[in-house]
């Protein structure tokens, strides 16, 4: 069944039960004696809607999701799939052209096995399809019944539309929470099948990575797995370089804005400051490979470092740098902007300078939300990926020399997704232990800067 | 608790001796077009606490800003007349307004500890104005200021411990005691005692009266007891004018406006 006609379903009957239940809403209120009502018409109509449309909704999401296997159990049933290979591309290439032919998708059949099942998956669509779309309707009509005896002049509509909205709300939230765990969940469990075949001592402690794609997956040499020059990558080029460029531009630039810009050149410049944070990072990735890095390759060149890479560590740290610069400068912003007035007051009526002012009571003040800000911009840092790819590389080198290439964890995790092993193959396992790891590490620093922006934020109010 | 009142004291014995600490002539205060304060002149003497009192918004605790320049840190105000600090104007175009207000100390209306140690808020002062050589000159400063401040006592055996773990009256003390760290001519106190209860504001009060004579003390208040109690010379302000300025005994007890009769018998304000 396509998914449009549950969706179209919901929406026209909804439609339909909104309007009949605020022209009875109407008749109500032009019969009631004092011409008033519990609740509005339109709070009649909203409950006949959500009660009337909501079930529909609920079901196509449902059918929609088991409805594909239906069918093609279906299929397979059928005579014709009698004669399928039992497995491999060739029976799946079948299959879909025969779905393909049925659904209009394509005009005749290439593959002459798929003919015989045309005919069995256009049976088993139009079947299911109207088991679909008359279930669908039996939940409508029940939603109607039961909206239409409930509906009185004095029925509280008001309040259980409210609770309706509730319910929305709830829904919108948990398909968040939902997906994260979900996200989780695949990756504990991919996790778990790698390190069935590579031993997490040798992942976490090994210096060489250099996964095989082609190398047979009964025995895996685990020496090729140790991911230590991507952790090293990682934090070489997001938590060190990118640091050494955005803490102190961040921080100067949000003492400038909250403490001696006129508020004219604040309102330019705290946006245009922004922006950064919504550029692209592929962009940032062009600018880092073709401008920055070269650059720094001429300059090492120059300086007689003869065998300068063109991709270097640097360039993708500076860039990165500059990328976070926002993350710094807002939090840090936030947080001087709030230490009192009075600090400030207090210290200058001592008979310091601004500058001193700032260097001894605002930053000690305005410190944990000054450090929360980095830790975020560093969890950002370390999770980002165009950057590296284009500027740094994918060769996994533990060194401390900036100038060479570096790889991190993020890009590892492309190269070895869209490398060409196999789904099952510990090269592209390796991609969700990476993920986890990534995955936890983040989660520690965002945990560590909520706590201590919640410390910080009590201290002062 | 005050157990009694500081007496009122008579015209004739406190005479000030020679020239006054500050001078304020013909001054006038500015909040962009707004006239916040009319050509007020005031003489401010070391002997005395002078106290500014009146009804919200007349322009006392703006007059007692424009005494350490804490008004510049407001771009829209501008001050005109002149205010001399031992006869030398401080709004001249040479003035350093850091070494200004090293001379003219300030207490705000609520105590405003820095977030650190005690030790380290009393030794903020000295330590920017490089008044001290050495840990231990800086231990005497810090134990001198917390001493006079009356403070001393209560806090010697927790001197590391935060500034702003203290009780509230404790902290404006504190904040008096960093005030007098630096060692000013003068200290401009607005409201100190607002945001306490009664017996910190008490304590406070015998506080400034120990201060008085080594320190000139303009002290702005709302409580025209605690004017009475603590000062020597009380001026009144309404809506930007100086209604009235002198004795505080004579403006309690015999004022010669109307207006300010009005204000003290607590007709209006």
């Amino acid at each position: 069944m396509s998914s449009a006609i549950p969706l179209l379903l919901a929406i026209g009957l909804g439609l339909a039960g909104w309007l009949v239940a605020r022209g009875r809403a109407w008749k109500f209120k032009s019969e009631a004696a004092d011409g008033r009502l519990a609740s509005l018409p339109v709070y009649h109509a909203w409950y006949a809607a959500l009660w009337i449309g909501g079930p529909v909704l609920l079901f196509g999401v449902v059918w929609n999701a088991i409805c594909g296997n239906l069918i093609m159990q279906h299929v397979l049933a059928s005579p014709g799939a009698a004669n399928l290979p039992a497995f491999g591309m060739r029976r799946d290439a079948i299959l879909r052209e025969a779905q393909n032919v049925a659904s209009g998708a394509a005009d005749r059949v290439l593959i002459p096995e798929a003919e015989p099942l045309v005919e069995p998956f256009r049976a088993a669509t139009l079947l299911y399809d109207g088991i679909g779309i008359a279930v669908a309707l039996v939940l409508a009509l029940i939603g109607a019944v039961w909206v239409f005896l409930r509906l009185k002049p004095n029925f509280a509509a008001r309040t259980k539309v409210e609770r309706g909205v509730l319910g929305v709300l709830f829904l919108a939230s948990l398909v968040a929470i939902l997906t994260t765990f979900g996200i989780f969940v695949t990756l504990v469990f991919e996790t778990f099948r790698f390190f069935g075949m590579v031993s997490p001592v040798d992942f976490l402690f090994g210096t060489h990575w250099g996964p095989d794609p082609m190398a047979a997956t009964t025995s895996t040499d685990g020496s090729r797995y140790g991911a230590i020059p991507l952790f090293w990558g990682t934090i070489f080029i997001g938590a060190i370089i990118a640091m050494i460029v955005a803490i102190p531009l961040g921080l100067m630039s949000a003492i400038y804005l909250t403490q001696y810009a006129n508020p004219t050149l604040r309102k330019w410049i705290k946006p245009a400051l922004e922006i950064l944070a919504g550029v692209p990072t592929v962009v940032y990735g062009y600018f880092a490979a073709l401008t920055i890095a070269p650059a720094i390759r001429e300059i090492a060149v120059s300086v007689g470092i003869a065998n300068a890479s063109s991709e270097s560590a640097l360039a993708a740290g500076l860039v990165m740098g500059v990328m976070i610069i926002p993350f710094v400068s807002s939090m840090a912003d936030d947080s001087i902007a709030a230490v009192p007035q009075a600090m400030r007051d207090g210290s200058l009526a001592m008979g310091a300078t601004t500058n001193e002012t700032i260097r001894r009571v605002l930053i000690p003040a305005a410190l944990p939300g000054i450090v929360a800000g980095i830790m975020l911009a560093v969890s950002r840092a370390i999770g980002e990926t165009m950057i590296v790819v284009m500027a740094a590389g994918y060769a996994a080198n533990l060194s401390a020399n900036p100038l060479e290439a570096m790889t991190t964890v993020t890009v590892q995790i492309v190269a070895m997704l869209t490398g060409e092993a196999s789904m099952d193959h510990p090269a592209t396992l390796s991609a969700f232990a990476l993920g986890f790891v990534l995955f936890i590490i983040t989660l520690i620093l965002n945990v560590i800067a909520l706590r201590v922006v919640k410390r910080f934020r009590e201290a002062y109010e | 608790m005050v157990t009694e009142q500081t007496p009122l004291t008579t015209p004739e014995e406190d005479e000030p001796t020679g020239e006054p600490k500050i001078r304020a002539t013909d001054v006038s205060v500015y909040y962009g077009d707004k006239k916040a304060i009319d050509e007020v002149s005031i003489d401010v003497h070391t002997e005395h606490v002078t106290a500014f009192i009146g009804p919200s918004g007349c322009g006392k605790s703006t007059f007692l800003r424009t005494l350490n320049r804490m008004n510049d840190t407001i771009p829209s105000a501008r001050v005109e007349g002149t205010i001399e600090l031992d006869g030398e104007d401080i709004y001249q175009s040479g003035m350093d307004v850091v070494q200004l207000r090293a001379r003219v100390g300030m207490v705000f209306q609520k105590p405003n500890p820095f977030p650190k140690s005690i030790y380290e808020n009393i030794a903020y002062g000295p330590r920017i104005h490089g008044l001290a050589q050495g840990k231990g000159e800086l231990d005497a400063i810090v134990e001198r200021s917390l001493q006079r401040a009356g403070l001393w006592d209560e806090v010697k055996d927790r001197i590391e411990d935060s500034g702003t773990a203290l009780s509230g009256g404790q902290q404006q003390r504190l904040c008096i005691a960093r005030a007098i760290a630096v060692d000013p001519e003068v200290i401009l106190m607005d409201e100190p005692c607002s945001a306490l209860d009664p017996i910190a504001t008490a304590k406070i009060e015998e506080l400034i009266d120990e201060l008085r004579g080594r320190y000139a003390i303009v002290i702005v208040t709302h409580s025209m007891q605690q004017a009475a109690r603590v000062s020597q010379r009380t001026a009144f302000f309404h809506l930007g004018h100086l209604v009235e300025y002198g004795h505080t005994s004579d403006i309690f007890t015999n004022p010669r406006e109307q207006k300010t009769q009005d204000y003290i018998t607590g007709r209006y304000g």
